[in-house]
């Protein structure tokens, strides 16, 4: 089987510097479970493009790093 | 991990289980790689599946009834923010309140508006108990929308009665909701979602459960099992194509109607599917019964009126259908000839809950509700008895046909019953579990059937070049749309069913490389099984009822004759085939003229 890497456009955007190392607010109260930190910064990131735009990750993120857009197929 | 949280109250064995071939490592990000699946076993007095609207009360209740019961929340996600209300909710849509309605009311209109297919008792319960279920709420902090004179602040929006009760500032009801399941004490669970419901000489014993992080694997006992997962939201594909651009929260993808009727659970009326009138592309709630009682409507392309009422059922679906293709669309909801302060109140309602980034939906389209329109179009199909009316079937205790195994919320067939319904069935079911297992002991569970479950579960983990969990679902939705949409056509429907079928062999395609896509694999299967169930029922029921929900082209009308009755689905075990019959009626408790009262909204 053939596989590919495809570039999406995804919605969860991260504000690096805003993200705290120690915080995992976003990652918790995804219903999708699609965020993560990524392994080498500490910083969280969209792993999974799976959105509801539902909004809690961004609402409970205590230094507002995190900003969602409609998913391009919807917006 | 879960064994840590738990240690109190149950018996905890880690056992491996040597004799499986798969035997994978993958990268959990910190770089710890770790042999999984570990199967976890667990042991609890009641197991409540899915902390969402009703789990969450289930919990409650059956802490109250029983404190000395081990009660235990098993949730996929987390429940401080899952399900349909993880960002609250603007109104409740089915309260009956004293002196606005009555019980019995309700009972009628519901019955005009599901066409007379229902369990009278069952919605009696949602009607009995909502006003308790919403003064408790109020107890712990949610508000819900008075008059000057603090009475009760109810809308018509259904046909003939008055149940819309508005909550402005329901925007922390999940969380507020999953602070009294952690202040009653109650286990949590989070992130891991049920797999499947083991079962011993027809009674329900227990769940499989996958960790949808570690990968562990739960089995978990309990001497009764409450299912609450939700509607089946990922069945029809979105138009926009985004897979998860679904109006139900697309966690909810019909795990508890494949896990009930793999169980051997009878399910009723699929065929009454879930259509809404949605927001285009952005799939969410146009939110007509907020927005109504300020004066706007659903108009069509000319600004007119077509519907007489803008409650969702089938045949206000049907209406909404006709004008669409009576080159009379788009249709939107009306709100440009309001006033300022008028719609600036709709807008803080609109975009402080429920769905709150269509604020950003509308502005990134350069959309104001002042001078446009909000486009609305039909969505794509589902499974919800929340909304509409197919389900695993209850009685009014939200018993299954298998003993031990209840059900509550969307996935419970009793019709419209919507959030305040979720509630109250979750009380119910919990209420009666607490008496039902005081007589019975835990079952034994089957080693060779875990090992299978085992397998199962990690199937695609062997093939991490097989096809990805997002292709294979979206060509199975796709498939959903192109035979299943209505109008029904037979043709159409009988390709689909042989597509849902056959797509069991394209499921040992798949391929994962963690547990998040074993997650989604699994949805898969419980998305497949609704599809077919879905078909099968479509097929079955050769009349159309419910409006645009069960409307088939072949057979254009209600025919009361011979299908005013529920249709069952079961598993076969024998032949382990899908089996459809139809079962008659329960008695009315309120006698309704079905022939005199019709559920007509059209405007003349
Ligand atoms: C956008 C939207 C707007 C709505 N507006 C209104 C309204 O204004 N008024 C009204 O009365 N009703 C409204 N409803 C309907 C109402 O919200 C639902 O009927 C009700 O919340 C359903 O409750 P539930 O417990 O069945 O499902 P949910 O609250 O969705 O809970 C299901 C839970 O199960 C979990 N889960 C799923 N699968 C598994 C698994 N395999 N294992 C473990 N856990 C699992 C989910 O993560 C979730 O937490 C709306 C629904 C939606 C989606």
């Amino acid at each position: 089987m053939a596989l590919t890497t495809n570039r999406v456009d995804v919605p969860v955007i991260v504000d690096e510097n805003k993200c705290l190392e120690k915080c995992k607010a976003c990652i918790e109260v995804c219903p999708l479970d699609v965020l993560a930190k990524n392994p080498e910064t500490g910083k969280a990131y969209m792993k999974y493009d799976e959105c509801w735009f539902c909004l809690p990750c961004e609402k409970e993120c205590p230094v507002g790093a995190i900003t969602v857009q409609i998913p391009f197929l919807l917006r | 991990m879960g064994i840590k949280i738990l240690n109190t109250l149950i018996v905890s064995v880690n056992t491996k289980i040597p004799d499986i071939s798969v035997h994978l490592e993958y990268n959990m990000g910190n770089k710890n790689n770790k042999n999984f699946m570990e199967i976890i076993n667990l042991e609890v007095d009641f197991l409540v599946v899915g902390g969402g609207t009703a789990g969450c009360m289930a919990a409650v209740k059956a802490k109250q009834k029983s404190p000395e019961s081990s009660v235990l929340v098993l949730e996929k996600a987390n429940i401080r923010r899952s399900g349909a209300i993880a960002m609250g909710m603007d109104g409740v849509n089915t309260a009956v309140i004293p002196g606005n309605s009555t019980p019995e009311q309700y009972v009628r209109e519901i019955t005009i508006a599901n066409d007379g297919i229902l369990d009278q008792s069952a919605v009696h319960t949602t009607g009995l108990l909502g006003f308790e279920v919403i003064q408790e709420l109020e107890e712990w902090g949610v508000k819900f929308q008075k008059d000057n004179e603090g009475k009760y602040d109810l809308k018509q929006v259904h046909r003939v009665g008055k149940y819309v009760l508005p909550m402005p500032e329901g925007k922390d009801l999940k969380k507020i909701l999953s602070r009294q399941v952690k202040r009653n004490k109650i286990k949590i669970i989070n992130r891991v979602m049920a797999t499947s419901v083991l079962t011993q000489n027809g009674r329900a014993i227990g769940i499989t459960g996958l960790d949808v992080r570690s990968g562990d694997m739960y089995v978990i006992k309990s001497k009764a099992i409450l299912l609450c997962t939700g509607a089946c939201g990922r069945l029809g594909l979105p138009a926009s194509g985004y897979l998860y651009g679904t109006y139900e929260n697309p966690t909810n993808a019909g795990d508890g109607y494949s896990m009930a009727y793999q169980a051997g659970a009878k399910l009723s009326n699929i065929e009454c599917f879930q259509i809404n009138p949605l927001i285009k592309d952005y799939n969410g709630p146009a939110c007509a019964y907020v927005a109504s009682p300020f004066g706007a409507y659903t108009a069509n392309a000319s600004g007119n009126r077509f519907i007489s009422c803008d409650y969702w059922s089938g045949q206000m679906m049907l209406e909404v259908w006709r004008e669409l293709n009576s080159g009379q669309g788009p249709v939107h909801l009306k709100m440009y000839h309001l006033d300022e302060s008028t719609i600036s109140e709709i807008e803080r309602i609109l975009f402080d809950n429920e769905r709150p980034s269509r604020e950003r939906f509308h502005a990134g389209r350069g959309e104001n509700y002042r001078k446009d329109g909000v486009e609305m179009n039909i969505s794509e199909i589902g499974l919800c008895s929340g909304h509409s009316a197919s389900g695993v079937q209850v009685d009014e205790h939200m018993r299954t046909s298998i003993p031990g195994l209840y059900a509550a919320g969307d996935m419970a067939n009793v019709p419209h019953n919507y959030m305040i319904g979720a509630f109250v069935s979750g009380r119910v079911a919990a209420e009666h579990a607490m008496s039902y297992i005081q007589d019975v002991d835990h079952g034994q569970v089957d080693l060779d059937i875990i090992n299978t479950e085992k397998e199962r579960i990690l199937a695609p983990l062997k093939n991490p070049n097989g096809i990805p969990h997002t292709q294979v679902e979206y060509k199975l939705r796709r498939y959903v749309n192109d035979y299943l949409q209505p109008p029904k056509s037979p043709k159409n429907m009988m390709i689909g069913l042989e597509k849902f079928i056959d797509y069991q062999n394209v499921m040992d395609e798949l391929g994962a490389r963690d547990p998040h896509e074993l997650m989604r694999c699994m949805e898969i299967n419980f998305i497949r099984d609704c599809a077919e169930m879905a078909a099968k029922a479509s097929l079955y029921r050769t009349e159309s009822r419910w409006g645009l929900y069960h409307y088939r082209l072949d057979f254009p009308n209600r025919n009361d004759e011979e299908w005013m009755c529920n249709t069952i689905i079961k598993k076969c075990f024998e032949k382990n085939e899908m089996t459809i019959s139809k079962e008659e009626l329960k008695p009315y408790l309120f006698d309704v003229n079905l022939n005199a009262e019709k559920y007509d909204v059209s405007v003349a």
